[in-house]
C-alpha cells in the first residue's frame, strides 16, 4: 500500500530555489532604468516642524529629486486603518504619507530623496535642513492617558484612540459570589517583530497605460493593492503587487505602510523605476511593533477550585496612529478569547486604545491570543497558589471536557473542537511531570531552583466566516478563492489568493491536490502571491492559510472531480452513476479496466474532440470558500527552566509542546511552525524589549541592542501532537502558525516564577533579565 | 556619508582595515568620487570592477554582480544573512569593503553548488526542513559549511554556539542544528565509505 500523500512529511518543493541563492525577492529585482529612494526620517518623538530646506540636497551628485510633504500632500491620500471595531469611538486620525506639520513618532517620514545610486541617495538625505520645534513627547500608555500628557490628535482627546468593551456572561457576579480573587498588573511589552527581510518596494509606473507595479515584501498582495488604489488613486485593476518571495512577516507585513506609497509616488513623478529598501535601523523604527499592553485583571475563583470569571482593564498602545488592522487586535482578537480552555461565567474585556508617541503597533505573531493567553494562564497559576494546589490539578477542574462539534463559551463565540485535558494528558507524560516535581524538591534543598511551567491554551484563528469580519469592522471579507487548472499534459498549476511567504503552502496545497485528483505531487505547482496572476484572497496572516485557503482549492478540486467524472462517463460510455474514482483513474464500477486516467480526462477535455452535450472545454476549476466559523486549534505546553539565583541566569532546559491542529497535511513543516513560534513567544519571555526613553526615543534601535533568540540561548523543541477534525472544515485542518508564539511566553514565565517561589519572587516584568531575576530575589531577601 | 564613515570604524577594527586606512584613505582625503581598481575570483570566475573605495562587499556582490543570494538582514553585523566565503574564511559581507577583497578568492551561496549538485550541507537543510522563509538560509548554510570544516563532527551544543552569528526568526533553529548534524553525519558516512 502506498503511502497517502496527505499527512506525508515530505520535504519542501520551494527549498531547491532558497538553498541555492535562486530566489527573488523583491529588493533582488532590478529594472532598467531604476533609481533608488532613501527617507529621511523624524529623529524627535513629536515635534512641529517649522522648515524644510532641500536645496543641498536637490544638488547632491546622482540626485534625481528631493520631495517633502508638501509635494506629497493632495498626491497620496492619508495611510488607512482599515479594521474599526464597532461602538468604540475609533478616532480614524489621519496619517499622511511624509509628514508636513507635525512629526508624532522617532521615524516618521519628513522627506525622501531619489538617486541614480542607493549611497547617493542616502548621501542626500545628510544634506536636508529640518527645522523642528519639539513638542513633549509620551510613550507609556497609561501615562498618555493621564491628564496632563501631551496630546498627539486633536481630534483624539486625551490620546485615546477608542475604547471597546466585551462582556460576556455575568462576571459581575462572578466577582460577587467569589470565595477567591487574584490579580496581577501584566505589562504585554513592546516587541519588534524583525523578519529577517527588511521591508522592501520597487514601484514602476507606466505612465502610457496608467499601470502601476509594486513589486512588495506584503503578506497580503490583493489587500495592498485595493489599499493601494486608495491612496494613489490608481485604479485597482491597473494596480499589479507582487510579492511573490517574502522573507518572513509574523504580521509586520500585513500593514500597507507610508513608504510604499511614497516609492510609488516618486515612480509616477520621475517615470523611473523606484526601489526602497528600509535598513534595519529603519525597521526598528518605521515598521510595527507589536504588544505594548498595560493590564490590570483579575480572575474569580470558589474555595474548591472552579474559576468562575476574568476581567480586564487594558491599555493598549497603538503607537501615533493606527495601522492596518491595529484596533482590531487588542479588542477583537484578544477581549473574546477571555474564556480561553476553561468553562467560565463571565468576562469582561475593557480596552482602551491610546496614542502614544512611538511607532505605530499592529497584529504581530498571535496578535492579541498571546495576550489572552498570558493573563489567563498566569492567573490560573495565581489562583492555584493562592488555594495551595498544584497548577495543574486546577487547571484539569477547569478546562471544558472533550467535545467535537460545538461549545459555546461565554465571550459570545462557538469553539469547534477541543480535547483539552487531552493534551494536557500528553504533555505531562512526555514531560514526565511528576518526576519533575521530585526532582525540583530535592533540588530545592540543594539551594539550586527548577521550574516548571504548564499552560493550556485554545486559540481563534482561521480568519473567517466574512459576515463576521463585517460585524466587527474589519474592512474587508475573509473568505478565499483558488483556480485549479488542467494542463494538456496532466500537469496542474493552482492559483490562489493568499500569500505564504515561509509558511511551506506551495507543498502542503500540492499535497492537497495530489491527494485529491490523484496526480503525482511533482507534476503541481501552486502559484500565489502576484495579483496580476492570482485570484483575489484576503492574504496570509492569523493562522489562515491552510484553513481557509486550502478549503477553497478542495472546494476547487472536487469541482474538478465532478467535471473529469462526467467527461469519463462519456468517454466511456457509461453512466456517471457508474462511474468511481480512485488514485487518480475514474473506471466503471465493476470494471476497473474500463477506466480514465485524470491525464487522459485533462488531455480529452482541454482538445475538446468529444465533449458531452453542453459541457465546456477545458479541464479547470474556481472555487470560493468563506468559512461558516473560525477554527480553534489548542494545546498544552510545558516548560523547565533552571534559575541561578546568584546572577539571575534563565537557563531554558527544555520545551515540551503539544498541539492540535487537527489533520496534519505536512507534519515536518506544522513541526517546523511551531519551534518557530515557541522560540519567538521565548524571546517575548526572556530577551525581547523595545525600549524608549521618557522624550520617545527608541533605546533599543538595531539588533545590538534589541535581544532576538540565537541558537545557543534554545533547547530543542519536543514537539507532540494529537488530532482533533474541525467539524466544519472540509478539510477538518486549524491553523498552526501561531500555537508556539501564543503558548510558550506565558508557559516560560510560569515556570521562572515557579522556580523562584520559594525565594518569594511572585511576579515580575517582562523580558525575564538577568537583572529583573536578581533584583527581584535581592528586594525579597 | 553614513555609510563612509560607518565602514571607516568598523574597518579600524581589524588590521586589514588599518592598512586600507593608511594607503587609500589618508592617502586620498577626497575619496568620493574616487575610483579603485579591483580584482577577486568570485565562484571560480575573476571579476574586476572599479568601485567607490566605501563600496561594501554585499553590494558589490548583489549590485556589480548581480549575486542576489546572498542577503542584507541588519547594518550591524548581528543577522549573519551577509555571510560568504573569503579565502576560506566566513566574513559578513555587510561589514567588509569591496576593497578589502581585492585579490581574494570568494564564495557565495551561488557558487556552493556550482556543479548543479547541492552541497551536503544544502542537501540536509532541504531535507530537515531547516528553513522557512529562506532569507537567513544563504548565510547559514555558508557558515554551517565552513563549521563543519573546522569541526567535522560537533556536537549539537558546538553547533548551537558555532551559528551564534547568525539569526533566524522563523525555524527556532531547531531543525537548523538537526541540518548541520545530518550533514556531518553524511559527510563522515562519505568519506569512511
Amino acid at each position: 500500500m502506498t503511502t497517502r500523500i496527505f499527512g506525508s512529511g515530505i520535504r519542501r518543493r520551494e527549498d531547491p530555489r532558497l538553498i541555492t541563492g535562486g530566489a527573488t525577492y523583491t529588493d533582488d529585482v532590478t529594472l532598467p532604468g531604476m533609481v533608488h529612494a532613501a527617507i529621511l526620517r523624524s529623529p524627535h518623538a513629536h515635534a512641529r516642524i517649522t522648515s524644510v530646506d532641500t536645496a543641498a540636497a536637490g544638488a547632491a551628485p546622482g540626485v534625481i529629486a528631493v520631495y517633502t510633504g508638501a509635494d506629497v500632500e493632495g498626491a497620496l491620500a492619508p495611510i488607512p486603518c482599515a479594521w474599526i471595531p464597532p461602538e468604540s469611538d475609533v478616532k480614524p486620525v489621519a496619517h499622511p504619507a511624509v509628514a508636513k506639520d507635525v512629526v508624532r513618532y522617532q521615524g516618521d517620514a519628513v522627506a525622501v530623496v531619489v538617486a541614480e545610486t542607493r549611497y547617493q541617495a542616502e548621501d542626500a538625505l545628510e544634506l536636508i535642513e529640518v527645522g523642528y520645534e519639539p513638542l513633549p513627547a509620551v510613550v507609556n500608555p497609561v501615562a498618555a492617558m493621564a491628564d496632563g500628557a501631551p496630546q498627539l490628535h486633536e481630534d483624539a482627546p486625551g490620546n485615546q484612540a477608542f475604547h471597546w468593551v466585551a462582556t460576556g456572561g455575568d462576571p459581575d457576579a462572578a466577582f460577587a459570589e467569589a470565595d477567591v480573587v487574584v490579580s496581577d498588573t501584566i505589562v504585554q511589552q513592546r516587541l519588534v517583530p524583525n523578519a529577517m527581510e527588511p521591508r522592501s518596494a520597487l514601484a514602476n509606473w507606466l505612465g502610457s497605460m496608467g499601470e502601476l507595479t509594486i513589486w512588495s515584501t506584503s503578506q497580503n498582495p490583493h489587500i495592498c493593492r485595493f489599499l493601494t488604489s486608495l491612496i494613489t488613486g490608481v485604479p485597482e485593476h491597473k494596480i499589479r503587487i507582487i510579492a511573490t518571495e517574502v522573507g518572513g512577516g509574523f504580521g509586520s507585513k500585513i500593514p500597507v505602510y507610508a513608504d510604499e506609497m511614497i516609492a510609488a509616488f516618486c515612480a509616477m513623478r520621475l517615470g523611473r523605476p523606484v526601489k526602497w529598501t528600509e535598513t534595519r535601523s529603519e525597521n526598528f523604527l518605521a515598521t510595527i511593533h507589536g504588544r505594548d499592553h498595560v493590564e490590570r485583571v483579575e480572575m474569580a475563583a470558589t474555595r474548591d477550585g472552579k474559576i468562575t470569571g476574568v476581567r480586564s482593564v487594558v491599555h493598549a498602545g497603538m503607537g501615533a496612529y493606527l495601522s492596518t488592522a491595529a484596533p482590531g487586535v487588542p479588542t477583537i482578537l484578544h477581549g473574546l478569547m477571555y474564556s480561553g480552555p476553561y468553562a467560565l461565567t463571565g468576562t469582561r474585556a475593557d480596552i482602551y486604545g491610546v496614542f502614544t508617541n512611538a511607532t505605530p503597533v499592529d497584529a504581530y505573531r498571535g496578535a492579541g491570543r498571546p495576550e489572552a493567553t498570558f493573563l489567563l494562564e498566569r492567573l490560573v497559576d495565581l489562583v492555584a497558589a493562592e488555594l495551595d494546589l498544584d497548577p495543574v490539578e486546577l487547571r484539569r477542574r477547569n478546562l471544558i471536557p472533550k467535545f467535537d462539534s460545538g461549545y459555546d463559551v461565554v465571550p459570545g463565540l462557538t469553539y469547534d473542537s477541543g480535547d483539552y485535558e487531552g493534551a494536557l494528558d500528553m504533555a505531562l507524560e512526555h514531560v514526565g511531570y511528576a518526576g519533575l516535581r521530585e526532582e525540583q524538591a530535592s533540588a530545592r534543598e540543594r539551594g539550586q531552583y527548577v521550574g516548571i511551567g504548564v499552560s493550556c491554551y485554545c486559540e481563534i484563528c482561521g480568519l473567517g466566516p466574512s459576515q463576521v469580519a463585517g460585524a466587527v469592522g474589519f474592512g474587508g471579507g475573509l473568505w478565499e478563492s483558488a483556480v485549479v487548472r488542467f494542463h494538456p499534459s496532466g500537469k496542474v498549476n493552482a492559483y490562489v489568493g493568499v500569500s505564504p511567504h515561509g509558511q511551506g503552502e506551495e507543498t502542503t496545497f500540492a499535497q492537497v491536490v495530489s491527494d485529491t485528483l490523484g496526480v503525482p505531487v511533482e507534476d503541481v505547482d501552486i502559484v500565489h502571491g502576484d495579483t496580476g496572476n492570482t485570484p483575489m484572497g484576503w492574504g496570509t496572516y492569523g493562522s489562515r492559510t491552510t484553513a481557509v485557503g486550502a478549503g477553497a482549492l478542495f472546494l476547487g478540486l472536487n469541482k474538478i472531480k465532478d467535471k473529469a467524472r462526467a467527461l469519463a462517463a462519456h468517454l466511456l460510455e457509461a453512466a456517471e452513476a457508474d462511474i468511481e474514482y480512485a488514485d487518480g483513474q475514474f473506471f466503471v464500477r465493476g470494471a476497473p479496466d474500463q477506466s480514465k486516467s485524470i491525464q487522459e480526462i485533462a488531455l480529452m477535455a482541454n482538445v475538446a474532440w468529444n465533449m458531452p452535450e453542453g459541457m465546456e472545454p477545458g479541464l479547470e476549476a474556481s472555487a470560493f470558500y468563506d468559512p461558516p466559523n473560525f477554527v480553534y486549534p489548542f494545546g498544552a505546553h510545558v516548560a523547565v527552566v533552571d534559575v541561578d539565583p546568584d546572577n539571575g541566569h534563565i537557563v531554558l532546559r527544555r520545551y515540551v509542546a503539544v498541539d492540535d491542529c487537527g489533520p496534519q497535511i505536512n507534519p515536518m513543516i506544522v513541526e517546523g511552525q511551531v519551534h518557530g513560534g515557541v522560540v519567538q513567544g521565548a524571546g517575548q519571555a526572556l530577551w525581547e524589549g523595545a525600549v524608549y526613553d521618557d522624550n520617545g526615543q527608541l533605546l533599543t534601535g538595531s539588533m545590538q541592542d534589541y535581544a532576538l533568540p540565537k541558537a545557543h540561548m534554545v533547547p530543542d523543541i519536543e514537539t507532540l501532537s494529537s488530532e482533533t477534525p474541525s467539524p466544519h472544515n472540509p478539510l477538518g485542518v486549524k491553523g498552526i502558525g501561531e500555537t508556539g508564539t501564543i503558548a510558550s511566553t506565558v508557559t516560560i514565565y510560569n515556570a521562572v516564577i515557579d522556580a523562584l517561589k520559594p525565594l518569594g519572587v511572585t511576579r515580575l516584568e517582562m523580558p525575564l533579565t538577568p537583572e529583573r531575576v536578581w533584583q527581584a530575589i535581592h528586594q525579597q531577601s | 556619508m553614513t555609510l563612509l564613515w560607518g565602514n571607516i570604524i568598523l574597518l579600524a577594527h581589524s588590521a586589514l582595515g588599518a592598512e586600507f586606512y593608511r594607503r587609500i584613505l589618508l592617502a586620498n582625503p577626497a575619496v568620493e568620487g574616487l575610483a579603485l581598481k579591483i580584482q577577486m575570483t568570485v565562484n571560480g570566475q575573476s571579476r574586476e570592477a572599479d568601485v567607490e573605495p566605501r563600496l561594501l562587499l554585499v553590494h558589490f556582490l548583489r549590485e556589480n554582480l548581480g549575486l542576489t543570494g546572498t542577503k542584507i538582514g541588519c547594518d550591524t553585523s548581528q543577522c549573519g544573512s551577509c555571510v560568504v566565503r573569503m579565502n576560506g574564511a566566513t566574513v559578513k559581507s555587510c561589514t567588509c569593503l569591496a576593497a578589502q577583497a581585492d585579490g581574494a578568492e570568494i564564495t557565495t551561496i551561488e557558487g556552493l553548488s556550482a556543479g548543479g549538485e547541492l552541497h551536503a550541507v544544502q542537501e540536509a537543510f532541504w531535507n530537515k526542513h531547516g528553513l522557512q522563509c529562506g532569507y537567513c538560509t544563504a548565510g547559514m548554510i555558508m557558515t554551517a559549511v565552513e563549521l563543519l570544516e573546522r569541526n567535522p563532527n560537533p556536537t549539537p551544543e558546538e553547533v548551537r554556539q558555532g551559528l551564534e552569528g547568525n539569526i533566524c526568526r522563523c525555524t527556532g533553529y531547531h531543525n537548523i542544528v538537526q541540518a548541520v548534524l545530518a550533514a556531518a553525519e553524511a559527510n563522515s558516512a562519505t568519506s569512511s565509505g
